[in-house]
């Protein structure tokens, strides 16, 4: 068996977990910062189903919450999904469940923001939103990103999970691989493929983070 | 020309009665310097004053329009958002501990309110922003940020940063307790050059030489009230038993 013919089986799984990986870091991180300010919310009820969604996403297994997802149009709705929505479901799901992580994550940052910072900006005379998207978040993002940066590296390898709903993943074809070749080499170049792909994740995070060192 | 009057402000937390009825003016050109003992209220009037926090009971007037009123029972109601937002631009706040922005350059903290909420040109606030670093001694700083300075720069910072804006009233709550002995003298003598330029000052200090040499009145607060009213010599040569061993403590520092 040749690499090459290796590889191009493997490409599909490779895209795809890199579309995973990318769409579900797009969506979650701004539902994240929304649930979060559902979760510190003045008004109880949305206090209420924020803490209870947060805890529900953080409490059960990803894997489940795929399936839930996966089979939700049919059990619940009687839909019958075509075979694109596997794709949707697998990206829904992670959404769902990595915007709950980094809604605590956002929380823990905007309440450890000093009061001082926003009462200069009261007495400066900013509006709320100018003092939250200038002041606040700036610094938060700063603060939180090492909880981020450990949150995006799980999102990585978490992306091989997306195996059970039999999304063309990478995983998944390297077995089916392994199987029929009974070689270990499909393997070894998943394992590769991960660990380059974590390599790259991570530099460009310390890049993020080196590009905030200005200010303490 | 009254910029501040205050009437019989009250302000409980919780059980606990801290400001007992406080009434004051402040004229154009005047400084009111507030002194008194530890967790006599001080912060809490400037507090109130500057309406980061709400007072229970009492009227509080800037340049004789109302930001809140007493009702029959005594409860204070504030002026409409809009109302309070235009009354808020008659004045500043210096902080105890500065309260600069620390992701933004020197420059930028004192720029980004002009622009952002009086609305005027980056060109014109980066001027006027460099003008008030030059007078403050600060002119080489523009592109540091604060964690590159001096508690005694970064105070400065903050008094340019409030001085953009242009307010009749600037309000400073113990303006250099946070700096080192040394550090303080640079911030005591940018205030006193506003004072010389006839900036209307409330200044809330420990610091019983400059608030003697610099005021033109002084209050002495303790219990939640104003104990003594009177100008710098008056309270210099008090009869008032408490007053003087207040003093006495703080003025041979
Ligand atoms: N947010 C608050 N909640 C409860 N108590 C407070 C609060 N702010 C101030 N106090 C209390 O009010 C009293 C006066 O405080 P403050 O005005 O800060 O005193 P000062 O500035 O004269 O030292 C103190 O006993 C303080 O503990
Ligand atoms: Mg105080």
């Amino acid at each position: 068996m040749s690499i090459y013919f290796i590889l191009t089986q493997l490409g599909q799984g490779f895209l795809t977990t890199i579309l995973i990986f990318i769409l579900t870091l797009l969506f979650s991180l701004p539902l994240g910062l929304v649930v979060s300010f559902g979760r510190m919310s003045k008004i109880f009820l949305i206090r209420t189903i924020s803490k209870f969604y947060i805890s529900i996403m953080r409490g059960t297994p990803l894997m489940l919450q795929l399936i839930v997802v996966f089979f939700a149009p049919y059990y619940v709705f009687g839909l019958q999904m075509g075979s694109s929505f596997r794709f949707t479901a697998v990206i829904v799901a992670f959404v769902l469940n990595y915007a709950a992580y980094f809604a605590e994550i956002y929380r823990g940052g905007i309440e450890s923001m000093p009061v001082g910072q926003y009462e200069a900006c009261k007495v400066l005379g900013f509006s709320k939103a100018q003092t939250f998207i200038r002041i606040i978040l700036p610094q938060v993002f700063k603060r939180i990103l090492p909880p981020l940066t450990n949150e995006t590296i799980t999102l990585v390898k978490d992306t091989s999970l997306a195996f059970v709903l039999s999304v063309v993943e990478m995983f998944t074809t390297a077995k089916q691989i392994a199987a029929s070749e009974t070689t270990m080499l499909p393997l070894m170049i998943a394992g590769v493929f991960y660990y380059v792909f974590n390599l790259i994740v991570a530099l460009g995070l310390e890049r993020i983070e080196n590009s905030l060192n200005y200010y303490r | 020309m009254k910029i501040l009057e205050i009437k019989n402000m009250k302000k409980s937390f919780g059980n606990l009665e801290v400001l007992k009825g406080i009434s004051l003016s402040v004229n154009e050109g005047e400084v009111l310097s507030i002194i008194g003992p530890s967790g006599s209220g001080k912060s809490t009037i400037l507090r109130c004053a500057t309406m980061l926090d709400h007072m229970d009971e009492g009227d509080l007037l800037y340049l004789d329009e109302y930001a809140a009123k007493s009702t029959q029972g005594g409860k204070s109601i504030y002026s409409s958002k809009q109302d309070l937002k235009r009354i808020r631009k008659n004045f500043g706040l210096v902080f105890q501990n500065f309260n600069l922005f620390p992701h933004y350059s020197v420059l930028k903290n004192i720029t980004e309110a002009p622009i952002l909420v009086d609305g005027i040109s980056k060109k014109e606030a980066e001027l006027r922003a460099q003008s008030l670093l030059d007078k403050l001694g600060l002119a080489d700083k523009s592109d540091a940020f604060p964690y590159q300075l001096s508690g005694g720069q970064q105070q400065r910072v903050s008094i340019a940063r409030a001085l953009a804006l242009q307010p009749k009233l600037l309000f400073f709550d113990e303006p250099t307790s946070a700096l080192d002995p040394e550090l303080t003298s640079e911030v005591l003598k940018v205030i006193k050059e506003l004072a010389e330029e006839k900036m209307t000052m409330v200044i809330v200090t420990h610091e019983m030489q400059f608030a003697k040499e610099l005021s033109d009145r002084i209050i002495f607060i303790e219990d939640g009230i104003i104990q003594v009213e009177g100008s710098s010599k008056e309270i210099f040569n008090t009869d008032n038993a408490r007053l003087k061993e207040f003093i006495g403590k703080f003025g041979h520092k």
